[in-house]
């Protein structure tokens, strides 16, 4: 049961997409974010919804899956919505009681939750057509010129690649566990708040007893892997840059530039 | 033959926080190993093996005595990372061990903590993979393979080291029947093929069995060394420090015991069949 819980929302695949180089994908994302905030009329949406829908077409990843990860942001988009349609001053469009909905409440509101919905649907485009291992390669790669700075990261793509390691492991134990003190009793569904938390006590105090045993056989093995840190360590995995990676790169500057031109218009 | 392993009185202490007791756990330990034996290491729970083994690849440090892996020793930290390139571990819990997601890229984990050129630590790994008959699944997760499998991946991803010696505490003690015969026909062929030097940590007899040369320890000390036919022949002393003698050689005591006269040295079961075929014959004739 509990082992059915999937990780992260990779949505494998082999699209072009899918095929970037992680570090070109991750900086792309963060230009793509920008230029979401550079837009200012409904020339520059359109536009910029073309582009992404066009993405999510060449991804493969099915358009439902992609609303679906919207579900739990819903209510911050309407409570957003809805602050900026009643506090937004201008020119009177209706009113509930004393709170007073303008035209330009109005506009603002719809460009603000269209923000909100790109930038969603942009991001976990990355998340879904991206694996964990290499979404982790990439974080470390791009890190790694801060390190002169103090970043540490290295130990951030290892600690990452533990935790993904760990988690199918944990998991079953979890369930392990969770049929052991079953089987002697133990009672995980009924109860209030309070007695379920409780109730978890039996749980969580083998698995955490249990993580830390891991947690130090771990180490010991790492250690006799001549495993020092991140200095001198080589990578059998190079990413390397290919054609695709600069037409991907030449599209969303070109796209930021064309969000740049229209600007201007009024609409 | 070369040298591979020499300790020289070995003492080993660990002190228990709540009662200030010092325990002796190894105790004036000598042991040399020579470049490709096959050697195993018998003991009860607490004999101190698991802890001369962490000896060999510096993960412990003697508290009296000196370690020497080819005559580099263990307490100099110069010679750290080389004594650990050299002598290889594999633990008990192949879920413990395994370090990446993905089988190739755990195998890489220490060719890449040794700064290798990363075509080299293809090369490696592939090589490393095949030796232990896992290379069809380099793209796979770990935690979906069988425990045997998991372990000839841990194996794997010491071979990749290009160590000259390995040491496994306890491989197979987690593992199932099948699991446990192939990591041990693993560690054999590369014992005979790769000429890879063993140290095989275990208390399976029938494991022990196959190994060139059997040490026994008890109480932080070694009790017996020698080859399985002599330290097997030995079935009261061995019974004196808890071990059991594999089945057949107990069947052969037996025999001797109500008296008839069959070899003291049976080890395996077809041995134990020839003997007794042998003995039914003669009294045939």
């Amino acid at each position: 049961m509990i082992k059915d819980i999937t990780l992260g929302q990779y949505f494998p695949g082999e699209s072009v997409i899918h095929r970037l180089d992680p570090r070109i994908k991750i900086i792309l994302t963060l230009l793509y974010i920008t230029a979401l905030f550079m837009i200012k009329n409904f020339t520059g949406y359109i536009i910029f919804a073309a582009f992404t829908f066009e993405m999510i077409y060449i991804s493969t990843v099915p358009v439902k899956y992609v609303f679906k990860g919207l579900k739990p942001l819903v209510f911050i988009i309407i409570f957003t919505a809805f602050i900026n349609i009643f506090m937004t001053g201008g020119r009177p469009l209706f009113s509930i009681g004393p709170l007073l909905a303008t035209y330009e409440g109005l506009n603002m509101a719809i460009l603000m939750t269209l923000r909100l919905l790109f930038l969603i649907i942009g991001t976990s485009l990355l998340t879904f057509t991206t694996s964990p291992i290499s979404l982790t390669d990439g974080i470390e790669k791009l890190l790694n010129p801060f390190r002169r700075i103090g970043v540490p990261a290295h130990e951030l793509a290892m600690m990452m690649t533990i935790a993904l390691r760990f988690i199918p492991t944990l998991l079953e134990e979890t369930d392990k566990i969770m049929k052991a003190q079953m089987a002697r009793g133990a009672d995980f569904e009924s109860g209030n708040l309070l007695k379920r938390a409780k109730g978890l006590v039996p749980l969580l105090v083998p698995l955490f007893i249990s993580a830390f045993r891991r947690a130090d056989d771990l180490a010991i093995a790492m250690e006799s892997r001549c495993y020092r840190g991140g200095d001198q360590r080589t990578r059998m995995k190079q990413l390397k840059l290919h054609n695709r990676d600069y037409i991907a790169i030449g599209l969303v500057i070109g796209l930021m530039i064309i969000l740049f031109l229209v600007r201007g218009l009024k609409y | 033959m070369g040298e591979m392993i020499n300790t020289i009185n070995v003492d080993y202490t660990y002190s228990h926080e709540e009662n200030q007791k010092v325990e002796l756990v190894l105790n004036n330990v000598n042991l040399k190993v020579d470049k490709g034996e096959f050697i195993t290491i018998l003991g009860h729970n607490g004999s101190g093996k698991s802890t001369l083994a962490k000896h060999f690849n510096a993960l412990l440090l003697p508290a009296g005595g000196t370690v020497f892996i080819k005559h580099m020793d263990t307490s100099d930290e110069n010679y750290r990372w080389d004594i650990r390139q050299t002598v290889g571990m594999v633990f008990q819990n192949p879920d413990n061990q395994i370090v990446a997601t993905i089988v190739e890229e755990d195998v890489a984990f220490g060719p890449e903590n040794l700064g290798i050129l990363p075509s080299e630590i293809r090369e490696r790994v592939d090589y490393a993979l095949k030796v232990v008959g896992m290379y069809e699944y380099r793209k796979h997760a770990p935690h979906l393979l069988s425990g045997g499998q998991k372990q000839r991946i841990a194996i794997a991803g010491v071979i990749a080291m290009k160590p000259e010696c390995i040491v496994l505490d306890e491989p197979t003690a987690m593992l199932d029947p099948i699991g446990r015969r192939e990591v041990l026909d693993t560690i054999k062929k590369l014992n005979k093929e790769e000429g890879i030097t063993v140290i095989l940590i275990t208390h399976y007899m029938d494991e022990a069995v196959e190994s060139d040369r059997i040490v026994v320890m008890e109480k932080g000390n070694i009790v017996m060394d020698g080859s399985p036919k002599e330290v097997f022949s030995k079935v009261e002393k061995l019974k004196e420090v808890g071990l059991d003698v594999p089945q057949v050689t107990e069947l052969a005591y037996e025999l001797r015991a109500a008296g008839v006269n069959v070899r003291q040295d049976i080890l395996t079961v077809d041995e134990c069949v020839d003997e007794l075929a042998r003995l039914i014959n003669n009294a045939e004739l």
